[in-house]
């Protein structure tokens, strides 16, 4: 464990840092529980698909800031799926506000095999250079890579050294994709970089703002924090290096997802004095009235959100209880990101509705605040009992293809592209919603419950892919017990 | 100059892994570190094939094999991928990770292919290639560690058969559709063609049939060099080469005539009258289509484009602008190839470049350097209505100058290509399709 330290260049990965893992077979209770008594242990496949990295989560949390510009420093490989946060920007500026969305600047520096032999810092420097001539952007991000961390470039005094000499933030961030298992450290590796070279320490307070850690989803807090007398702080994505530079005058700082925002919280407030909502974000009623209350109680607006939580119950309670009667007893199995993974556990339980199991991409026992009121799974398990078949799997398909052909619930949650075709060839009707509002406070349980009953409706589709899906899984391992290479235990460490 | 590449167009070698993809029931398998194939699947999009993507078993380098090397847990993945996956060839491809480590993946790989499977590995390391070499590479070395094998108890040498090698599987958003036609057109004058890739090849048996073909076909400036004369040293093979794609009448029939010539020249014994008829047919069709259309392309009087940038690879930029220049009647001007071209290549393009047009020479750029070529674009202007074809990144560009824009190079997020091709006569037509589409389009 470690606290936040800003003044040194890299953030240890979260296997290190909190003593997160990637692979467990079980209940949530018995994870949990094992998290608390520090018994928890990571299990290696010895069979296993490609994963995610760190370099493409440390650039999810830079690319869409407005006036910035990034440089992946390695081959250029290392960049080719980053276009797609361009797309992103540029489709979703609509719904933050961004009218005139500008193209994103994403370099490589393209290195070659004679890089790898004398080194790439003169290329990076000179990629700075270029990049400041053709951009002028307000900062610099570099990104590292497998290649560059290896061969041991020194970015960070290359980076300082650039800075010194253009005279804007030039920004390192560690994110090699080699070190880290759960590429959701390429998230704190970027906000450590955020926290240390843009954040300003407040010279004054802004008692109305409130930070929030999101990606791209749509604008729902400007109406919730109007009625409270609050204004939204989006970060990063959308965001101005200036208005980053401020987020430290919030009044409070809230995520959407506590895998994403475990570390910029923390940051902000050991760093910078901004406290942190310590409670799960709102996802069913248990956790919204939570949520509510505590953002009430940290900005001082405790009757404000009293207020809030009552007219939201009047207005959806009716139909939420509709919601539960057409729902009640359908089962689901859920796939995605662990803590909005718990988010949707939570939805699907206060629909009334029976999880299965899930697949969760990795556990994360405590986050950086190193609070347990904090711990999302927990509080699904203490607000709405015990999940079975609680399994941690970081994106390995067989297994999951090797579950659903056991289980075919009658729906599948998904939340990580790629997932949920195995659903669908399957003939289970499978739904993955983008926008990371979509389920939040008492709208958020019934647009999903409405959105639940859509897909199992209309499952025409799913029933004609299944006839015609195309299998290259053997006859053998769909026989197997799901977790038969998840074999001993690796990289033992209790926390 | 720093070589650094802003909107790369491309991928490393590892995004060869689309090669293997691309042949019916063939598994690649990583060893890299663990983002490479999410890198090589975001930036393809919508390229799982039979078991890429997700599917694609990886060993998923971590710090402990960077430092005591991975060759053990490689081992275990090529053993377990024969348990969970059903398919009929292995290609293990290595990422930088490896390479720097210095992994014996050759002898791994051999203890499995000693067993008599069907296994290969190449390096792929994204420091010291593109896709666009590593394509070769990869195609070679399934050739040399595999097809071999079979060449001894082939069947005889069948101077009717070809292999193809043009389009690059998935790097070419039109590879299908092109593949068909050249093999539709290929067929159509009296060869057969071995495809190799994709819906229409024989898969893994297909392949093995290489060694058996009279000669090859390569339909590329560049990329795809190494495979035709690999086989040439290997099988005593010769290739024929058209130096880029042809579209539309004037150069599938030259495509196709020269073909005929050069298959009958090595012992192919065509009808030349059977290859005279199919010409003409497809030829009847085309043209009674550029007739039709005349009459708009002259007429239509609310604004059409009359110059294009082109930004693609060299295949495409000299194929692309030949067309438009000749068939249809728009002036290609600034033309970027972003395929990182290796300069023993630029030469035979630029010539070729030179005769696009008799009257005027068309500037011709090498850049895989997309965002500087953008910036050349931003600070020139033409007269009359401009029509840019690039990339997905190309689109903002395009907006900002008030042109017309078709997306036909990756990245393309903006448009679903399925088995749509440009490659001969039909890949004309369907390319004057689509410029118009998008231009009506603008009226509302």
């Amino acid at each position: 464990m470690s606290k936040v330290n800003l003044e040194k260049a890299e953030v240890e990965i979260r296997e290190r840092r909190l003593g997160s893992i990637t692979g467990f077979e079980g209940s949530a209770k018995e994870l949990v529980d094992s998290a608390r008594c520090g018994s928890l242990k990571d299990k290696s496949r010895s069979f296993s698909q490609c994963l995610g990295c760190s370099t493409s989560n440390a650039a999810c949390t830079v690319v869409l800031i407005q006036d910035a510009a990034v440089i992946s420093h390695g081959p250029v490989g290392c960049a080719g799926c980053l276009h797609e946060f361009a797309f992103t920007y540029r489709v979703n500026g609509v719904h933050r506000g961004v009218d005139n969305p500008t193209q994103r600047r994403i370099f490589s520096t393209n290195m070659k095999e004679t890089d790898t032999v004398y080194g790439g810092s003169q290329k990076l420097f000179d990629t700075i250079y270029e990049v400041e001539r053709r951009v002028k952007p307000k900062a610099i991000f570099v990104i590292t890579t497998c290649a560059s961390g290896i061969i041991g470039d020194d970015v960070e005094s290359i980076a300082e050294e650039a800075e010194d000499e253009i005279g804007i933030p030039v920004v390192a961030i560690f994110c090699e994709g080699f070190r880290s298992k759960i590429w959701t450290s390429g998230f704190d590796a970027g906000y450590h970089g955020v926290a240390r070279k843009l954040i300003k320490k407040a010279e004054k307070k802004q008692t109305d703002l409130v930070n929030i850690i999101n990606f791209w989803g749509t604008d729902i807090f400007a109406d919730w924090f109007g009625r409270l007398g609050l204004r939204a702080n989006y970060l990063t994505p959308y965001a101005t290096v200036d208005q980053i530079a401020h987020s430290s005058e919030a009044i409070a700082t809230i995520q959407i997802c506590s895998t994403l925002g475990s570390y910029l919280g923390a940051a902000l407030e050991q760093g910078f004095g901004v406290p942190e909502i310590r409670v799960s974000p709102p996802y069913g009623i248990a956790q919204t009235d939570r949520w509510f209350r505590e953002l009430g109680r940290i900005t001082n607006r405790e009757k404000e959100a009293e207020k809030f939580i009552d007219e939201e119950r009047e207005r959806w309670l009716p139909q939420i209880e509709e919601l539960r009667k057409k729902l009640a007893g359908k089962t689901a199995y859920v796939t995605a990101g662990a803590s909005h993974g718990h988010s949707l556990l939570a939805l699907l339980k206060e629909l009334g509705m029976e999880p299965q199991g899930a697949a969760i991409f990795h556990h994360d026992p405590v986050y950086d605040n190193e609070s347990i009121e904090s711990d999302t799974l927990q509080n699904v398990v203490n607000d709405y009992g015990n999940i079975p078949n609680y399994n941690v799997c970081n994106k390995q398909e067989y297994e999951l293809v090797n579950v659903l052909n056991r289980v075919r619930p009658d729906v599948l949650l998904a939340r990580h592209g790629g997932m949920t075709l195995w659903g669908a060839k399957f003939g289970i009707p499978s739904l993955l919603i983008g926008d990371e509002h979509f389920g939040m406070g008492y709208q958020g349980i019934v647009q999903y419950g409405e959105r639940i009953l859509e897909t199992m409706e209309n499952d025409e589709f799913v029933k004609n892919l299944e006839k015609h899906a195309i299998n290259p899984y053997t006859k053998w391992w769909l026989d197997q017990d799901p977790y038969a290479f998840l074999g001993g235990n690796s990289d033992v460490r209790t926390y | 100059m720093s070589g650094l590449i802003e909107q790369q167009r491309f991928m490393c070698a590892i995004g060869g892994m689309q090669t293997v993809v691309a042949i019916p029931r063939a598994v690649p398998i990583l060893h890299s570190g663990p983002g490479c194939g999410t890198m090589v699947s975001g930036f393809f999009e919508r390229a799982t094939g039979y078991s890429g993507g997700s599917t694609a078993p990886c060993t998923n380098f971590s710090e402990s094999e960077v430092i005591f090397g991975g060759e053990e847990k490689l081992r275990e993945l090529i053993k377990n991928t024969y348990k969970v996956l059903d398919t009929d060839l292995q290609v293990v491809l290595t990422g930088c990770t490896s390479a720097i480590v210095g992994d014996d993946v050759g002898s791994i790989v051999s203890e499995f292919a000693d067993e008599g499977k069907p296994i290969v590995y190449v390096e792929t390391a994204g420091f010291k290639a593109t896709n666009y070499e590593s394509h070769s590479t990869i195609v070679n070395a399934i050739i040399d560690q595999y097809v071999d094998q079979f060449s001894e108890t082939a069947a005889d040498k069948d101077s009717k058969l070809v292999n193809v090698f043009a389009s690059i599987p998935y790097q070419d958003p039109f590879w299908k559709g092109n593949l068909e036609e050249y093999k539709r057109l290929i067929e159509g004058i009296g060869l057969k063609a071995n495809i190799l890739f994709g819906p229409y090849s024989g898969g893994v048996d297909e392949w093995k049939s290489i060694p058996t073909a009279g000669f090859n076909v390569l339909i590329s400036p560049w990329y795809g060099t190494e495979i035709v004369k690999n086989l040439e040293t290997k099988y005593n093979q010769p290739f024929f080469q058209f130096p880029y794609i042809p579209i539309g009448g004037n150069e599938t029939t030259r495509f196709l005539e020269e073909l005929t010539t050069f298959a009958n020249d090595h012992g192919a014994a065509l009808s030349m009258e059977r290859a005279k008829h199919f010409i003409a047919r497809e030829e009847l069709s085309f043209y009674e289509e550029i007739d039709n259309l005349a009459t708009f392309l002259l007429e239509f009087r609310y604004g059409l484009p009359s110059f294009v940038h082109i930004l693609q690879d060299a295949s495409y930029v000299l194929g692309i602008s030949k067309f438009l220049l000749h068939e249809v009647g728009i002036i290609p001007h600034e033309l970027f190839i972003t395929d990182d071209t290796p300069e023993e290549y630029q030469e035979l393009i630029k010539e070729i470049s030179l005769k696009i047009s008799d009257k005027k020479q068309i500037p011709i750029y090498f850049l895989a350097d997309a965002g500087k070529a953008q910036e050349i674009i931003k600070n020139i202007s033409h007269s009359g209505r401009g029509l840019i074809i690039g990339s997905g990144w190309d689109k903002e560009l395009a907006k900002e100058k008030g042109y017309d824009f078709l997306s036909a190079a990756l990245p393309s997020p903006y448009r679903m290509i399925l088995t749509t091709g440009y490659a001969g006569y039909r890949g004309g037509l369907r390319l004057i399709e689509d410029i118009y589409n998008k231009v009506l389009d603008t009226y509302r």
